[in-house]
């Protein structure tokens, strides 16, 4: 059994959505939706923005740098608002560590 | 009142069980086998729910691992991107019948465990050997792939156990755990006074949970149904009637909650007589408490009520005799040290012996 530990985010962590939480868009609501086990999830733009590049190739730095550049903000305004968003998600287990990921089951 | 698009659906496949719990959530009159929807109603039904806006689906009963259609029905409704999640007890399925499921497209098992200890699991579900099946069930569930919730459903006799369950849903590797104390309608009503906990069982369960939440964020999502008997204000059942849930009886009644049916003056429509937006829409069982405008004092003019929706109408039924009332959790409804009080002195008194869900007791 592979013992669970909270993955503490930093510059380095390569977050990715686990198998079990998807995001969908529903055309009838015509929202994105991110459906989890017992939870659906309704992210605003930015949320949405991150949660895209959690693709599992690229690192809290890297997902923040190219926000950054996307909404032409400073990188030291944009970054804590991620490295915040990445903990506090993957505290819920809605993103679990790239790396750490191929260990578990999920 | 036109609704919004609903964003689950219950579907209770059938009520047959290979347990006992004495708080079942199913109506006292249980329905047979021969009632149960087909196949094909079930796979039309996934398609109705997906064109209506439903996102997931909770796959329950009863043991919906009893019917052997089960991973057809899932494939249905994954097919449809329908998140799919099943409620079982896990003392039916084979380690391939769990495969079976995932291969069909099943996104997340919540499996009930009765008790932390095999003896408080086979106390309460009267299925010998429970415990160790549910705890090898939960290691194929990891073992197919899918995430795990444990639900631990919290009452006199396991109250104790609430520190022990933390540490099995870590043994078991499980995401989530939801410390669920008993919502008391139909057979837990029936039970109450077998079940309801004392008030400081309750204070030090909150206590172990919240240390238990800071310490193991990250690793276990802890879930908390508290105690309603206990409560100072209600929960926002459902997210308000008729708002966010459909639910589907065996038989294919369609309710605005699982407990709708202790409401004697409501009438429901089943499917597949009517479609599922004619009665998302149209059903007078539904319309009856949607949106604020059913509601009387205390909650027509309280600032809560877009918080909680007046609580559960089904709770109000059952302790105040009038499902349009405050529900009796809130410290606002003139019933409310009534029912504080009905607590305090069950629970305070030696439990009497549990009224077991069979078919047939409960209506006896």
């Amino acid at each position: 059994m592979t013992v669970r530990t909270r993955l503490q985010i930093d510059d380095a962590s390569v977050p990715a959505l686990p198998g079990y939480v998807r995001l969908h868009y529903c055309t009838v609501r015509q929202a994105w939706a991110v459906l989890a086990p017992e939870r659906v999830y309704w992210p605003d733009e930015t949320s949405l923005a991150i949660l895209r590049l959690c693709d599992g190739t690229a690192s809290a730095g890297g997902i923040s740098a190219r926000l950054a550049e996307d909404y032409d903000a400073p990188l030291g305004a944009v970054k804590p608002d991620v490295l915040e968003f990445l903990q506090e998600w993957s505290d819920r287990r809605l993103l679990i560590s790239a790396e750490s990921g191929k260990g578990q089951a999920l | 009142m036109m609704p919004g698009p609903p964003i689950g659906l219950l579907a209770e496949l059938t009520h047959r069980c290979p347990l006992q719990c004495p708080y079942c959530s199913n109506p006292k009159a249980l329905l047979k086998a021969r009632s149960e929807l087909s196949t094909v109603t079930w796979l039309d039904v996934a398609d109705q729910a997906a064109d209506l806006g439903a996102l997931q689906v909770h796959l329950s009963g009863g043991e919906p691992t009893l019917r052997t259609d089960l991973a057809e029905i899932i494939a249905g409704f994954a097919r449809r991107g329908v998140y799919t999640n099943l409620i079982t007890a896990g003392v039916s399925l084979k380690r391939d019948g769990v495969a079976r499921l995932a291969e069909a497209g099943l996104d997340h098992v919540q499996l009930s465990i009765q008790g932390a200890r095999p003896e408080t699991t086979e106390l309460i579900g009267r299925f010998k050997g429970g415990h160790e099946r549910k705890c090898t069930f939960a290691g194929w569930v990891r073992e197919a792939g899918l995430p795990l919730t444990i639900n631990a459903p919290i009452h006199r006799h396991n109250i104790g156990e609430v520190a022990e369950f933390i540490d099995l849903a870590l043994a078991l590797d499980a995401d989530r755990l939801e410390i669920a104390n008993v919502q008391y309608y139909g057979w837990a009503y029936l039970n109450r006074g077998a079940l309801m906990p004392e008030r400081d069982a309750i204070a030090r369960q909150v206590d172990i949970v919240e240390a238990a939440r800071q310490r193991l964020a990250g690793v276990l999502t802890i879930d908390f149904v508290t105690p309603d008997y206990y409560a100072d204000y209600p929960k926002p059942c459902m997210g308000g009637w008729g708002s966010d849930v459909i639910t589907i009886a065996p038989d294919g009644t369609v309710l605005p909650c699982h407990a709708a049916m202790t409401i004697p003056d409501l009438e429901f429509d089943r499917i597949p007589e009517k479609t599922l937006a004619e009665i998302w829409i149209g059903s007078s069982a539904f319309n009856r408490f949607r949106g604020t405008e059913w509601m009387a004092e205390p909650c027509r003019s309280c600032p809560r009520k877009h918080l909680d929706f007046g609580g559960c109408r089904c709770q109000a039924m059952a302790v105040t005799g009038d499902a349009a009332n405050t529900d009796p959790a809130c410290i606002l409804s003139p019933h409310h040290d009534m029912m504080a009080e009905i607590a305090e002195a069950e629970s305070r008194t030696d439990a009497p012996d549990f009224v077991y869900r069979r078919i047939g007791v409960g209506t006896a």
